[in-house]
């Protein structure tokens, strides 16, 4: 009966968002190079991101889950292909400095 | 610098826009003047001004779009009679920059966008048996809030000066160095909140669509045109950000002094182009999907026959929305790239070419064997295959990078695009005005006059645009204001005159066949005039505000056609009471809050922009403390309704 009446995800949840952003503020405070700071930075948003979604806001229980995964997989792709595709663009081939 | 350059509050001393101011005010007191007289203020106010009908708003949309194309039409006619001569002084450079960059924005963002935007509203909702958009409200704000940013736009050439940099406003030349007048704050501030409406619309759509199908109609089972309008609204969500956030950096670049653009500073002018193009070129497929969508309707219907390729259709759409993303950079091959840039572009966009070209052959083999009625709808789209084609064509001969060296900002490209958007999107959208007319006002257009107006328009096309292929193979630029006898451009541009002259004749019979069919044309009771194949065709016209007395039910594609052929009913059940939305006051003061800001924004007045603006969140804030449950119809009133339409229609 308690087990089921205990929030078990949410405070999972609670618990891997905490460490996650403890991770993350450990690249200002540790002295470590640019590209392992951003490494860190970049894994620990993956994870956040995931651990918000699907533990918070139970995108994986909802009936259009399909819609809503379909959604998101085309707003990162837009996202990757303006960012990526604007520095490709504008810095790594341009070639008039 | 010559006098008008000045930065001047009203423009006074040119004496066509003396012309067009005072006949706008003339236009508008009379206006003001009818409505008074006749006593109509209120009637506007209930039926049209606070309506959250999505068959009003489209209504409202097209009225604009038309009276946009004819804004865009007369500069158009201009420019080309300004070049119509060697050497011509009808226009000066200054104001002939004006009327480029004017007749740009207007004809894509105030023209083609609310024309499409006004079909999907009236259709899409009747397409898949839904009674209203997902969120009413919202779509009546989306709808003012264009109409605040067209209003704005459109008062610049008389009040401060109109922008003149090009549609696309490229920096350095929109900077506030090159382009001192407010005209480029104008550009920015009233996209920025016509686009806030776009936005909106695009997310209201893919809810409406994805949440509100009528029983049994599955995604596969939805009408080609709902399938190009959920498409499209999934790209205008992805795409206006990237505009908002672009248009944002300009306005921060002129008036607050920023260096996101600047040449120095750590700024960079190219990233203008390349934001603009991250957005814009998804724009043109914004504007053209729907197109393919109403052909797709027009062409089933009278070739008798259903779509062919259904399922290769809906892929191919799905495959240009995600290639529309990624082929920007083709819009600025010669403005620095690498070749790997270039190359990669190169690829994209000829790759587009293919899921296009399988539209084309599915069109070609639904009407293969078809029994075609040549209305005049239908005489649109059979024209549009093969002069969408040349432009087709002559995109993928732009599209290779290194020969795109040659036709780069020449005339051929303002062909090749022309040849794109008037039969992609403006011979679509007149299709479908021809075509969806009678069902939104119970009566259709004269075929005789629309047939004239089409072999005009169609004509005309060819005799305006065709010329520009060769005038920029034979190297004359686009945007010169004029260009001196020896060069030889004179003769193809004379024709090309002609041409436009007769494009504004085909406008002509274009609006007087609504004025003639308004008076004379016999009134349509069948709901049905075209024997058509989808669901809005299942109700009365003019649709009663409920859309549909029950909701109906399906199990296939063109299950209307299918229940008209067997004597079926798509819905046997008793009449239910029907929950509506009620209007609203809000959206349109809301929009009149936001044009009074951008207005004000536009000259620097910092306080009352600020004012005004704080005026845009008390009206959010009040829709957040408003009880609105909307209200109910009747189980009577519905019979009374229908008995008076003639009768159950299901």
């Amino acid at each position: 009966m308690m087990k089921q009446l205990f929030p078990k995800q949410h405070v999972m949840g609670f618990i891997f968002s905490l460490a996650l952003s403890v991770v993350a503020l450990a690249v200002i405070t540790f002295d470590m190079s640019y590209k392992m700071g951003m490494g860190i930075l970049l894994v620990t948003a993956l994870a956040q991101a995931s651990v918000q979604l699907l533990l918070f806001m139970h995108i994986g229980e909802s009936e259009d889950r399909r819609t809503l995964y379909t959604n998101i997989g085309y707003a990162l792709f837009v996202g990757v292909v303006t960012i990526l595709g604007t520095l490709f663009t504008m810095i790594w081939g341009y070639q008039i400095r | 610098m010559d006098t008008h350059h000045e930065q001047q509050f009203l423009i006074l001393n040119e004496p066509m826009i003396l012309a067009a101011m005072i006949s706008i005010v003339v236009g508008g007191l009379s206006i003001f003047i009818g409505l008074t007289y006749f006593k109509k203020w209120g009637y506007l106010w209930r039926e049209w001004i606070t309506t959250v009908d999505h068959k009003k708003i489209g209504v409202m949309y097209i009225l604009v779009a038309l009276i946009m194309l004819f804004r865009g039409g007369v500069d158009a006619l201009l420019m080309r009679g300004q070049t119509a001569m060697p050497e011509n002084g009808l226009l000066d450079a200054q104001h002939y920059n004006e009327i480029f960059t004017t007749h740009g924005v207007i004809m894509i963002l105030f023209m083609a966008m609310p024309f499409i935007i006004g079909l999907m509203n009236v259709v899409t909702p009747l397409q898949i048996g839904a009674r209203d958009v997902a969120f009413p409200r919202l779509n009546s704000v989306s709808f003012w809030l264009f109409a605040a940013g067209a209003g704005l736009f459109n008062i610049s050439f008389i009040i401060g000066g109109s922008p003149d940099a090009g549609w696309s406003a490229y920096f350095p030349l929109a900077s506030l160095e090159f382009s001192p007048t407010v005209g480029n704050n104008y550009y920015a501030l009233s996209l920025q909140i016509a686009g806030l409406g776009t936005l909106m619309t695009g997310i209201n759509f893919v809810v409406t669509i994805l949440k509100m199908r009528a029983p049994g109609m599955t995604l596969m089972k939805m009408p080609m045109f709902t399938w190009s309008v959920l498409i499209t609204n999934v790209i205008i969500v992805f795409a206006f950000p990237v505009l908002t956030v672009a248009l944002a950096l300009m306005t921060m670049d002129r008036q607050f002094g920023t260096k996101f653009f600047a040449m120095q500073d750590g700024g960079m002018d190219m990233l203008w182009a390349n934001l603009f193009w991250v957005w814009g070129h998804p724009e043109v497929y914004i504007v053209i999907l729907p197109a393919f969508g109403i052909y797709s309707e027009i062409i089933s219907t009278f070739a008798r026959k259903n779509l062919y390729g259904y399922k290769s259709m809906v892929i191919s759409m799905v495959a240009i929305s995600l290639l529309s993303f990624v082929v920007w950079a083709h819009h600025f091959y010669t403005m620095g790239h690498g070749v790997m840039v270039n190359s990669v572009f190169s690829i994209t966009t000829m790759l587009i070419a293919v899921p296009t070209g399988v539209k084309i052959f599915n069109w070609l083999l639904t009407l293969h064997k078809g029994k075609i009625s040549f209305t005049t709808p239908m005489l649109y789209s059979l024209a549009f295959i093969p002069i969408f084609t040349i432009g087709g064509v002559t995109g993928v001969m732009l599209a290779m990078a290194s020969a795109d060296y040659q036709y780069h900002n020449t005339m051929f490209l303002v062909a090749h695009f022309h040849y794109v958007l008037i039969p992609g999107t403006v011979f679509a959208v007149i299709a479908g005005f021809h075509f969806w007319f009678p069902k939104v006002f119970g009566f259709r257009l004269n075929e005789k006059l629309g047939k004239l107006g089409f072999w005009f328009i169609t004509i005309s096309f060819n005799v305006a645009f065709f010329p520009l292929f060769i005038l920029g193979l034979n190297g004359m630029t686009r945007r010169m204001y004029t260009y001196s006898e020896s060069t030889g451009y004179g003769p193809l541009n004379m024709l090309s005159f002609i041409g436009a002259v007769g494009l504004g004749i085909g406008f002509i019979i274009l609006v007087y066949n609504l004025y003639w069919s308004i008076r004379y044309s016999p009134r349509d009771e069948s709901g049905d005039p075209w024997d058509a194949r989808s669901l809005e065709w299942a109700t009365h016209s003019p649709v009663p505000v409920y859309n549909f007395a029950k909701v109906p039910k399906i199990n296939e594609l063109d299950a209307f056609w299918f229940a008209k052929k067997n004597n079926e009913s798509l819905n046997d059940e008793p009449y239910e009471k029907i929950h509506m939305p009620s209007n609203s006051g809000m959206p349109f003061l809301m929009s009149g809050a936001f044009f009074a800001a951008g207005f004000c924004a536009v000259f620097s007045w910092w306080i009352p922009a600020i004012v005004f603006t704080l005026l845009i969140f008390v009206f959010m804030g009040l829709r957040s403390f408003e009880q609105d449950h909307g209200y109910y119809i009747s189980v009577e009133e519905v019979e009374r309704t229908e008995r008076e339409l003639g009768g159950d229609k299901e």
